[in-house]
């Protein structure tokens, strides 16, 4: 096809063939080279790209995993605590405890607090939640009223971003969070070993905040547990059952046509989609509450099902037909010879579509937004029907959060969600390759 | 008893049927097991199925039944003035009735009597034990609500006694049936086989949910909204909802500036996908070396394996400042959420799903078309141009039709990057809105399923649908149509 590129005829002085295919072949070798560069420049763009995406979410979320607290001194004064001394729960309940951290740090960084308005800044130094941590302190150990104690207490998050180095000094004091007199403070505690970064717990195990410093992704980490429960009690039952069948059993007729049009379809419905359905019929007709994990388990579930018979389908189609015959030969039935002997057969493949399934419902945001998990919810769930939140969702809400400290906290929660992704997917990998069998 | 502890006992009871239906096979014969036509466990197995198959099924269905027998008779005994008022405020009244009939069971006898007789204060009662009415409750509610815990109550006896004697009747008929010539292992099978073809229509089912639940709600929304206004007109501007006003706040509610959102949206994320992805697919099965193809493809694929709300999130604080703060850097004026910011970054997610799959298409491509162009002369490109994709072509459309659909229904990317104003423009630096971002602002926050505020993310979620499930089955049909052919 390449004689029709060369010039037909020519009236002048003709050049000679070869000239002209040796001029053709530079130009057709520069092209080959051309259109090599282009895919693995393609393909270069795609690798650049993760390695952006990656890098820019790690940088911006390592840090999340420390937090500055401030170790401190505190006297638990009977005083403030507990006056009247009967050590009724409702007295220790309602005690002014930050005025104890407060009183405890002025103390640690030698501040008089004779001069105007630096009690005041000194306590802005400490996370509104700190009278939260000591009066469980003192709930937990009632006999220590009376007592100086060490503890830790989680510093405000201008002062934590201090520490991480994310905060501007340059900018002039008065549109500054912090002011000259705080940033000196937070320099001399760090120096004299007063505030320090810690080990982040905290990430783990609280739940919604409205403050940086103690919001964590505890609740979401439960509430996406009880829905990957969910998917695998729902969806890897029914799926392997319908895949058994379809597979294996169904005859060839119409029936058996749309189910599978249908399952090729559901695999590529928008998310979204399965969200109103979850909406509409698990929340609006069987009136189960919103915000419960069971309701986004059962929508993921829904979601997860095709990929399960897919998956499921392509385990046993790969099962060699001998199997099956000379299980029948010796005398099973049809059902034995695939529950003896093909289903334990496709068991690694089945169990690789699975956790496959599973890692993509575990970020899927979108269906949850439908069923209000979009809930400011402080309290750890302790059953699949009391309100939760999901990791993808709580990045969600993180990302639309004003404060700047909630970027930390979003990549921190992005870096956790990758590492479940990234671990599910290696033990998938992993299952492959250790039963993978060829036939 | 409560239904979990009445379903646990009933499968308890199953197990127990196993147990005696094995001990019972294997004693009609004495352990001459071969003299069994089938396995001893296929025996209990068929009392176990014969003891939990029939109660299982009644309690499910009374479960079902009985809020809905119980709900009507207390409908009837309220007073037809009460009967005759509009729907909004029936549903206040049996509201009021299901919270006092759950307050009265905290109650005693006296108690009760004392506030029908209005001597005491109900609400201030239920208060003293954690129950908050908003109103206090007229004598008829308080008697409807005493005949729905009554009604309740019986309900909960008769089917905890019904579905234990179901279960024990199943036991003794399956326990009775066992004889060494009963051929327990086809009916048991058939069972199986029954159960499997049913999770098999569990697809349709869930399709068909989709498609009633929105066209149900849909309709109910064209009652307010006519359908012309809706697909035609080109203001989006619903309005808020008006809590309590029948009929809700007048809003417009035209489709096309979502509908060019979306489409314009994905037109700059295919331009992104599509030659990309296809060159990497081209390179990957045609030029790359074994090793390289081992190492690259799985990479890229982690690319369709990052959620896409961290794409989304990765939009907002990283790549939309980048590009507003270039364009500042050139004097453009580049909004951080705008069609460009949004399309670049789901044209990337997509990636490697158009080129995994054009990747199989161009392997698909018989290797003698290839060996044919070599022979005649070509280099490897022009063959790659000349023959492979040709030949490829239909699949490769079929592949970038799915990515379409994928780019269409993509959610959380458009959510965080693409903007909330429904703007009908051309301009690539200003921020649009889509179809799935406003399905998320419609339903997102407290509902009303009254108002069109609500019902028309149904509209749109169902437009979605249909838009999707187009494209999906045409590009299925396409590269399906494709593979027959070079199979």
């Amino acid at each position: 096809m390449t004689v029709t590129a060369l010039p037909t005829s020519g009236a002048r002085a003709k050049p000679s063939s070869t000239e002209i295919v040796a001029s053709g072949i530079r130009r057709r070798y520069a092209a080959e080279r051309r259109f090599k560069m282009y895919g693995i420049a393609a393909v270069i763009f795609g690798l650049t790209f993760l390695v952006i995406l990656f890098s820019s979410i790690i940088s911006k979320g390592y840090t999340s995993f420390l937090q500055s607290a401030f170790r401190l001194e505190v006297f638990l004064d009977p005083a403030i605590i507990d006056p009247s001394g009967k050590r009724e729960e409702n007295t220790l309940l309602m005690a002014d405890y930050s005025a104890l951290a407060t009183d405890a740090l002025i103390k640690a960084l030698k501040i008089d607090p004779k001069v105007r308005g630096d009690e005041r800044a000194a306590g802005a130094l400490l996370s509104q939640n700190a009278d939260v941590e000591l009066r469980d302190y003192v709930l937990r150990n009632p006999g220590e009223i009376g007592k100086t104690v060490n503890v830790w207490v989680l510093a405000h998050a201008n002062a934590d971003s201090v520490m991480k180095n994310a905060f501007d000094r340059e900018i002039p004091e008065a549109r500054r969070k912090l002011s000259d007199k705080q940033l000196a403070w937070i320099d001399r505690a760090a120096a004299e070993g007063l505030l320090k970064l810690r080990f982040n717990t905290g990430l783990f195990t609280y739940g919604a905040s409205s403050q940086p410093e103690t919001a964590g992704v505890g609740v979401a980490l439960i509430g996406s547990f009880f829905m990957m429960m969910t998917v695998l009690l729902l969806a890897v039952p029914l799926g392997v059952m319908a895949a058994v069948y379809l597979e294996e059993f169904a005859p060839r007729n119409r029936l058996t046509d749309l189910i599978e049009v249908n399952i090729n379809n559901l695999a590529a419905v928008p998310s979204i989609v399965f969200g109103i359905l979850g909406l509409a019929i698990f929340i609006n007709l069987f009136g189960l509450p919103r915000s419960a994990s069971l309701v986004g388990g059962l929508v993921l579930a829904l979601m997860t099902l095709p990929t399960v018979i897919i998956a499921t389908r392509a385990a046993i189609g790969a099962v060699p037909p001998s199997i099956r015959e000379a299980a029948l030969g010796v005398g099973a039935s049809k059902m034995q010879a695939v529950t003896h002997h093909v289903l334990p057969l496709a068991f690694p493949g089945i169990l690789t579509g699975t956790i496959i399934g599973i890692a993509k419902a575990l970020g899927e945001t979108a269906p949850l937004l439908m069923i209000g998990m979009v809930a400011f919810v402080v309290e750890v769930p302790k059953t699949p029907l009391e309100p939760a939140t999901a990791l993808p969702v709580q990045i969600y809400m993180w990302a639309t959060a004003a404060e700047r400290g909630f970027v930390e906290r979003t990549s921190g929660a992005t870096i956790i969600l990758l590492a479940f992704l990234a671990m599910m997917n290696i033990i998938a990998v992993i299952l492959r390759r250790r039963f993978e069998r060829r036939w | 008893m409560p239904n979990g502890l009445l379903i646990l006992c009933i499968a308890l009871l199953g197990v127990v049927g196993w147990l005696l239906g094995v001990m019972r096979a294997r004693a009609s014969v004495k352990g001459q097991l071969a003299k069994l036509h089938s396995r001893p466990h296929y025996y209990g197995a068929s009392a176990l199925l014969w003891t939990v198959l029939p109660a299982t099924a009644v309690v499910l269905a009374w479960l079902v039944a009985e809020p809905i027998v119980i709900s009507n008779a207390v409908y009837k005994s309220l007073p037809e003035s009460v009967q005759a008022e509009s729907t909004a405020v029936q549903t206040l009244t049996m509201g009021t009735i299901d919270a006092v009939a759950h307050g009265l069971r905290f109650l005693t006898p006296t108690e009760i009597s004392d506030a029908r007789a209005g001597k005491a204060n109900m609400v201030e009662m239920l208060q003293s034990k954690g129950i908050a009415l908003a109103a206090a409750p007229r004598p008829y509610m308080i008697n409807a609500a005493l005949l729905q815990n009554t009604m309740a109550d019986a309900s909960r006896q008769m089917v905890t006694v019904g579905g234990l004697a179901l279960a024990l009747l199943g036991l003794a008929i399956g326990y009775l049936r066992i004889n060494p010539a009963r051929r327990a292992r086809n009916g048991v099978e058939r069972v199986m086989l029954i159960g499997i073809a049913a999770a098999s229509t569990v697809a349709i089912l869930t399709t068909a949910g989709i498609v009633l639940s929105m066209l149900f709600e849909t309709l109910h929304f064209f009652s307010h909204v006519a359908p012309m206004d809706f697909f035609f007109g080109t203001v989006w501007d619903p309005r808020f909802s008006a809590a309590g006003r029948a009929g809700g706040a007048e809003g417009q509610f035209g489709l096309l500036p979502l509908l060019w959102g979306t489409t314009y949206i994905s037109i700059v994320a295919l331009s992104v996908a599509v030659p990309v992805g296809l060159f990497s697919a081209v390179y990957m099965s045609e030029y790359a070396s074994k090793t390289v193809r081992t190492i690259v493809k799985p990479l890229l694929e982690i690319l369709a394996g990052i959620p896409t709300i961290v794409y989304g999130f990765f939009a907002l604080v990283t790549f939309g400042p980048f590009v507003r703060d270039l364009g500042a850097s050139i004097g453009l004026g580049i909004s951080a959420t705008s069609v460009l910011t949004a399309g670049f970054i789901m044209g990337v997610m997509l990636i490697p799903f158009v080129s995994s799959l054009s990747d199989d298409i161009i392997n698909a491509v018989p290797q003698s078309l290839r060996d044919g162009s070599y022979g005649l002369g070509a280099t490897k490109s022009e063959t790659i141009k000349r023959v492979v994709l040709p030949a490829a072509l239909p699949g490769i459309v079929g592949a970038v039709l799915l990515a379409a659909s994928r780019a269409i229904g993509e959610t959380m990317i458009v959510v965080l990057a693409a903007g909330i104003a429904a703007n009908l423009t051309l301009n690539m630096f200003e921020p649009v809105t889509t179809i799935t971002v406003k399905i998320v602002s419609q339903l997102t926050g407290d509902l009303e399923f009254n108002s069109p505020q609500t019902l028309v993310a149904f509209a749109l979620g169902l437009t979605l649908f249909v838009c999707t499930l187009a494209l999906n089955v045409y590009a299925l049909y396409i590269v399906r149509k494709y593979r027959e052919q070079y199979e």
